[in-house]
């Protein structure tokens, strides 16, 4: 089977963009992916398209109609929060059948203001502040409260991932924040869901990535100068747990594909040069240093408080601000991670450049659940 | 359809709450032969798989609380702070719900602490034919 190619890969600057359509935001970011491989959209064979909110709406052919109408096949798909690295990774997986050789996938979201989760059933009454809550700042509290149960893990820890992924945003302008948040701000901002404050809750915006995957064959063809090359592209759903049904299991989901990707890829947590994870809340951050293998499982405190995952420390995580400071753009985040890493693997990253990095990994999160984790190597 | 709908009550907030509107109200679990134990019927077990193999169980009414969140913002109309907490019952069975009579202070609830189950009127909330429904509560035990 043929190694697989990010030939050319581009994210808009995340914000807010009520004037836009969906198709449009991802248009936009599918052109810039096209021009960065220096392709067009006539060389493509395929269309992997990610999109939640509109996901019964054809938003990859709606966006063909905006660039392009080729007549080549599109798959819209939907995975909650691990929608874009779907996308990108039946974008991989049509490479490696051999099907494909010049791949588009898109990942693209409009998102309003205010909380997810939560619905509740459409018959009966509500239930949400009756049995318990189903908001996603609460139900990811919970998750985080396990590991304070497990490790006696603080408030103030959990703090600290907002410090400094906030830190990490003011060095990158695609971010949609560039603001510094120091441990009391984030402390004492208001309190959305014990102990997420607002401050520790991603931010709702609008936003399109895109990517263009090539085989081996035709990677060489154009020119392996900037190619990043696919080490590992794994999904897996949430195996069965004892809560898991009551209190969704994002540890499980996680530790499956980290396991998987290391094996695929043929290397381990120590070869990782930098990480973009799930930081959906800052309580999810924890968890997941420990579920990729980054440290031992009751290290998550002392790693943030030793800031071995800042910038410039061991092993970075969310240099590009994460999902608490860049945004999350739900359909786009998957391939938005993917971009950042692969800009850090290019030596393109500028002021929050990872040095030397030589393999980074992406992880997603779809609650409910989904899981989905790349690997990716520098070539040149 | 009739003139007017016809009000019942009260009626269980979730179908796995059992005896409402009796003086015996219990949540009801579904044992697989694995042991695995799930809220609410169902023909197979996600655990092992196995098929038509479960049966109903009389869930306790004491447990234990495993983790929470203290609710400080919620959609609109949904009255705040409050406690969300997830509590694993004896002998089985994991349950979500409000932890009520108790402080919302991260100072004030213990993990591990000893909760009862009580059933009670669902905070006044009818649905769109005026039904009233009795829900669970999780509190501190007695």
């Amino acid at each position: 089977m043929s190694d697989v190619y990010v030939m050319g890969i581009d994210m808009i600057k995340f914000g807010r963009f009520p004037d836009r359509t969906v198709p449009q935001l991802g248009a936009t970011a599918a052109l810039l992916a096209l021009d960065d491989a220096g392709l067009t959209i006539q060389d493509m064979q395929a269309l992997y398209c990610g999109n939640l909110g509109q996901a019964s709406a054809m938003v990859g052919q709606r966006i063909l109609q905006e660039i392009g109408q080729t007549g080549i096949g599109v798959v819209n798909c939907a995975n909650a929060c691990a929608t874009g690295a779907t996308a990108f990774r039946e974008a991989w997986m049509s490479i490696k059948a051999g099907v494909n050789d010049v791949v588009l996938a898109v990942g693209v979201e409009q998102m309003g203001k205010g909380l997810l989760g939560g619905g509740g059933g459409a018959t009966g009454i509500p239930k949400e502040g009756l049995l318990g809550s189903g908001t996603m700042p609460a139900v990811f509290a919970e998750a985080g409260m396990e590991h304070s149960r497990n490790y006696g893990t603080t408030f103030e820890q959990f703090a600290k991932v907002s410090v400094k992924n906030h830190h990490h945003s003011t060095l990158n302008p695609k971010a949609m924040y560039q603001i510094e948040t120091p441990l009391e701000t984030v402390m004492n901002a208001e309190m959305i869901s014990y102990p997420n404050t607002k401050l520790m809750c991603s931010v709702n915006v609008d936003g399109a990535a895109a990517a263009v995957l090539v085989s081996e064959k035709k990677a060489k063809e154009l020119g392996m100068a900037r190619a990043v090359r696919v080490k590992a592209s794994i999904l897996t759903s949430d195996p069965y747990s004892d809560r898991d049904l009551v209190m969704p299991d994002v540890n499980a989901v996680t530790r499956r594909a980290a396991k998987e990707a290391y094996e695929m890829a043929g290397v381990g947590p120590d070869d990782i040069s930098l990480v973009e994870l799930h930081d959906c809340f800052a309580t999810a951050e924890i968890l997941h240093y420990e579920n990729l293998g980054l440290c031992k499982d009751g290290e998550a405190g002392r790693m943030i408080d030793d800031g071995e995952v800042a910038l410039g420390g061991s092993i970075p995580v969310n240099v590009s601000g994460g999902l608490l400071s860049k945004g999350h753009p739900l359909g786009a985040t998957g391939i938005a991670n993917i971009y950042e890493v692969s800009t850090h693997l290019r030596g393109e990253a500028d002021k929050r450049q990872v040095e030397g990095a030589r393999f980074g990994m992406t992880h997603v999160i779809g609650l409910g659940s989904a899981c989905g984790i790349h690997i990716l190597e520098k070539v040149a | 359809m009739s003139e007017q709908a016809k009000v019942q009550g009260p009626l269980p907030v979730v179908p796995w709450l059992k005896g409402a509107g009796t003086n015996d109200p219990y949540l009801e679990g579904q044992k697989c032969v694995c042991g695995a134990i799930f809220l609410g019927e169902r023909n197979n077990c996600s655990s092992c798989g196995a098929r038509d193999q479960l049966t109903p169980t009389r869930l306790s009414n004491k447990g234990k609380l495993y983790v929470y969140s203290i609710v400080h913002r919620s959609f609109p109309g949904i009255e705040v702070p409050y406690v969300s907490a997830i509590v694993d019952l004896e002998g089985g069975g994991t349950v979500k719900g409000n932890l009520i009579n108790i402080d919302p202070d991260p100072d004030k609830i213990a993990f591990d602490m000893d909760v009862d189950v009580v059933f009670d009127d669902a905070l006044g909330r009818k649905d769109k034919d005026g039904n009233s429904y009795i829900s669970y509560f999780f509190q501190p035990a007695v």
